[in-house]
């Protein structure tokens, strides 16, 4: 039951690379051509990094799969040029509301404040999300996306990998100086090295069915605790584009999966849920859920990014994001390194500073699901007290968790960031990343401190002597840019001759009083993995 | 987390002028209850009170301690010479 109408078939083509005797060799190798895979690959290749690019597939679009993308996913995606056409797609949303039985019991409004480009969220199906990064990739001559290549064989080395990859003619091997293994949560790769993804499975399973269909709902995510039209568990609604609903039923921890699936058995369901049966099915799935990560991400010169490295429960929206938050982290780092300017620090940095982004992703997704679906009696009944209050109570609304929506990491520990020097009030802290701010006349601070680049934030319009060129300006002093008195000011807490270093993946690296070249200096240094 | 060389911040010592007339009003909510209705209420009561008292050190003080005494209660309950 896939959703034929948004299935995109492309074709296997034969690389001259197969017919190279000895193999060929690549700077990069990205295993999985789903958004993790396809984002690294752009990223890459906007920084000059050549990208042989292999997928088992020859097709994107069976199922919807991840539905929401967040604001700092969103900013992503507008670096690399794609975020326009993602929104105007996509549903925004950023308000929900959580219901107990057929009561509402609280509404949530995600981003309350303006002065930002992106929204809290959109809502998009993950196939509009690969055909659009398909397509980009189409466009980037530097990038080499081999549809039906599969990986069958990876052989681990110190300075790289020699690959065997299967293909509808046959195999063919090649080497790599580096492999960024994007291959899902069941990553092949992952397996052929033998390494443990170790954590938690849950007993519950749920149903997540999309459905076509006109209604008037708002475009708000709606979650029931025990529903009138779904006894003792919890269901979910959410809008998609093209009159797609996103439903999820819970069904216990003994539903028969197979059973479950079945269109006579799901109709029923969700016609229950709605109270009519003017919709149709688009796709269905019966899960059941895992939190579990790899304890390294780095094996060598081989790195796993997105689901290969992590996987959560959908409740939080953690898992697409934070697999396209993976790449964001990575791909300025691996153009550093393979350029040979990175230092020590800088590679290891990406398993620190995006395990920690892991942990804190699995920590409220597992905390989501067992309040969602509490493993034993006694918690039930904890639970339950929760959703009783929550009517009468602010701190027990506060503790009832339908999903903890995704929201970036902040590196605190990031050995890149220099620690403060002086006293700030507030502002966005070493290792956090950039808040977004309005720059006038339609331009936003997410955009024009996307050069790929470190940027120096700086309140001035006159640049200190001795700053490195490595590092792009831009200068928001009071002469061209009245709102630094406005959002700008108040996010950064940037006085006169202030200055915030940005991260290529715009992450504040150090922040400065009264900014001279010297310092700027030593903290690109630190950023870059010395010192 | 409390360390060792830390003294609890849980407070133990008597706080009621009257722990007879605290002691009866929490029994007597659960008169005439079902265990899984004194259960539902207990466990509304634990969230109101942990969050009026609103600290997370104290809160972990009074789950450790908590978590301790029915081992000790199941000591003193054993028959000698029966394992536990």
């Amino acid at each position: 039951m896939g959703a034929l109408n948004a299935l995109f078939q492309f074709g296997y083509r034969r690389s001259p690379d197969q017919d190279r005797r000895g193999g060929a060799h690549h700077p990069v190798v990205i295993v999985g051509a789903g958004p993790v895979g396809l984002t690294l690959a752009l990223d890459l290749a906007r920084r000059d990094i050549p990208v042989v690019l292999i997928d088992d597939a020859d097709r994107i679009g069976e199922g919807s799969r991840a539905i929401c993308f967040a604001k700092r996913t969103l900013e992503i995606f507008d670096r690399l040029g794609l975020a326009e056409r993602m929104v105007e797609k996509g549903v925004t949303w950023q308000k929900g509301k959580v219901f107990r039985g057929d009561g509402l019991l609280y509404e949530f409004d995600l981003l309350p404040e303006g002065g930002h480009k992106q929204p809290a969220f959109i809502n998009l199906q993950q196939y509009y999300v690969e055909q659009y990064l398909v397509e980009a990739v189409a466009h980037e001559p530097g990038i080499d996306l081999r549809w039906a290549n599969r990986l069958v064989g990876i052989d681990k080395r110190p300075d790289g990998a020699v690959l065997v990859i299967e293909t509808p003619e046959g195999p063919y091997r090649l080497t790599a100086d580096w492999v960024v293994a994007c291959d899902g949560s069941r990553s092949p790769t992952r397996a052929m090295l033998g390494l443990d993804f170790a954590g938690e499975a849950f007993d519950d399973q749920f149903l997540i069915a999309d459905v076509k269909m006109k209604a008037a709902f708002p475009t708000e995510r709606w979650f029931w605790f025990n529903p009138p039209f779904h006894d003792g568990q919890s269901a979910l609604l959410h809008k998609q584009p093209d009159d797609i609903w996103r439903i999820d039923l819970q069904l216990g921890r003994n539903a028969d999966a197979a059973h479950e699936k079945r269109p006579e058995v799901v109709i029923p369901r969700i016609e229950q849920m709605l109270g009519h049966s003017g919709f149709s099915l688009e796709w269905v799935s019966v899960y059941r859920f895992q939190c579990r990560r790899l304890a390294r991400f780095i094996h060598d010169r081989i790195i796993f990014a997105g689901d290969s490295a992590h996987q959560v429960s959908p409740f939080g929206a953690r898992g697409a994001n934070s697999g396209v938050q993976d790449t964001d982290n990575l791909g300025w780092k691996l153009a550093l390194a393979i350029k040979g300017q990175a230092g020590p620090n800088l590679i290891p940095s990406y398993e620190l500073e995006r395990g920690q982004a892991a942990d804190e992703n699995i920590l409220n997704s597992t905390r989501s699901t067992d309040f969602l679906a509490p493993p034993t009696a006694a918690e039930r009944v904890m639970r339950d007290a929760v959703l009783a209050l929550a009517a009468q109570t602010g701190f027990a609304k506060r503790m009832v968790n339908s999903g903890r929506l995704s929201l970036p990491t902040a590196y605190l520990a990031s050995p890149l960031s220099t620690p403060d020097a002086e006293t700030w009030e507030g502002g966005v802290v070493p290792g956090a990343p950039m808040l977004d701010a309005p720059l006038g006349e339609g331009g936003w601070l997410t955009r024009q401190a996307a050069t790929g680049r470190p940027v120096l934030l700086l309140n001035g319009s006159e640049p200190p002597e001795g700053l490195p060129k490595t590092v792009d300006l831009l200068c928001v002093g009071r002469a061209t840019h009245p709102e630094i008195h406005g959002h700008l000011g108040r996010r950064y807490d940037l006085r006169a001759g202030d200055a915030c270093l940005l991260r290529p993946d715009g992450h504040v690296a150090a922040r400065f009083r009264q900014v001279n070249g010297d310092v700027v200096r030593q903290a690109l240094r630190r950023m870059e993995g010395f010192a | 987390m409390s360390s060792v060389f830390a003294p609890s911040p849980l407070l133990t010592e008597p706080r009621f002028a009257a722990p007879d007339e605290a002691y009866r009003a929490i029994v007597e909510a659960q008169r005439g209850l079902s265990e899984g209705e004194a259960a539902a209420l207990n466990a509304r009561l634990v969230l109101l009170l942990a969050n009026h008292i609103g600290d997370i050190e104290v809160l972990r003080a009074a789950l450790q301690l908590a978590n301790e005494s029915p081992k000790q209660d199941s000591q003193h309950l054993a028959p000698p010479g029966e394992a536990r």
